[in-house]
C-alpha cells in the first residue's frame, strides 16, 4: 500500500528532474550544460523504465535500461571529444 | 516482515527521488558550470542507485527471482559518472577558460587542453568562447 505511494513519488521526482533538464537542454549558457542536461536526462529516463518495471511486475524492460546507460555513457564522451577536439576519432 | 520489508523499499524510492529532484534543481540553479557539474554527476547518480537497489529488492522479495540487471546497471552508472564529469569539466576548461585563469600545473607540462601539441587539430575551436 505504502509502497504504491512511494513508487509514486519516485516518479514524480524523476519525471520533474526530466523537465527540468530538457528547459536546460533548450535554454543553456554554454554547450557544455547542454551535454550535463541530455546526460541527465538519460540517467532519469533509465530509471523511469527501470520504476515502470517495478510497477508492471515484469523484468523484460531491463535490458532496454543497460543498453540506455551504455549508449548514454558513449554519446556523452562523443560528444565532449568533439568539442574539445573538432573530431571523435583520430 | 512484509510490513518493514515494505517500508524499507518505500524509504528507498522516496530518497533515491529525493536526490533525483536536488540533482537535476542544481543543475538549473547553481550559478557557474563547474558547480552546475557536481549537482547532476554526484547527487543523481546517487539517487538511481538507491531507485535501483529499491527495484531489484523488490523482485527479490514479491517475485522470488533475483535479477542482476539493476546491481549491474548501478555498479555502470557509479564506474562511468566520474568518467563523465571530467570529460565535460575538461570541455568546460577548453571551451570557457582562458589560459591565464587556471593556476600553475606543478609539473613540467602545461594544461593538457591547452598543449600546443595537443590542440594543433583546429585553433579555431579555442577562439569561440562560451560565457561560461
Amino acid at each position: 500500500m505504502i509502497l504504491n505511494y512511494a513508487l509514486d513519488f519516485a516518479f514524480l521526482c524523476f519525471g520533474l528532474g526530466l523537465a527540468m533538464n530538457l528547459y536546460r537542454v533548450f535554454r543553456a549558457p554554454g554547450v557544455t550544460d547542454r551535454i550535463l542536461a541530455l546526460d541527465t536526462m538519460v540517467i532519469n529516463v533509465l530509471t523511469l523504465i527501470v520504476l515502470y518495471g517495478m510497477r508492471t511486475g515484469s523484468g523484460v524492460n531491463f535490458e532496454a535500461a543497460l543498453l540506455f546507460a551504455m549508449t548514454g555513457f558513449v554519446s556523452t564522451v562523443a560528444y565532449c571529444k568533439f568539442v574539445l577536439r573538432g573530431d571523435i576519432i583520430e | 516482515m512484509d510490513q518493514i520489508f515494505e517500508y524499507i523499499l518505500a524509504a528507498l524510492l522516496v530518497i533515491g527521488g529525493i536526490f533525483a529532484i536536488v540533482g537535476s534543481f542544481g543543475l538549473l540553479k547553481l550559478p557557474t558550470m563547474m558547480q552546475r557539474l557536481h549537482a547532476p554527476t554526484k547527487a543523481t547518480t546517487l539517487g538511481v542507485g538507491s531507485a535501483l537497489i529499491a527495484s531489484m529488492l523488490y523482485f527479490w522479495f514479491y517475485e522470488n527471482k533475483v535479477s542482476w540487471h539493476e546491481l549491474m546497471i548501478t555498479l555502470f552508472l557509479f564506474l562511468t559518472a566520474p568518467i563523465t564529469a571530467n570529460f565535460i569539466a575538461k570541455a568546460q576548461l577548453h571551451r570557457a577558460t582562458d589560459k591565464s585563469d587556471l593556476p600553475p600545473t606543478g609539473v613540467g607540462t602545461e594544461w593538457a587542453t591547452f598543449d600546443p601539441e595537443v590542440s594543433s587539430v583546429n585553433p579555431d575551436l579555442l577562439h569561440d568562447r562560451d560565457p561560461g
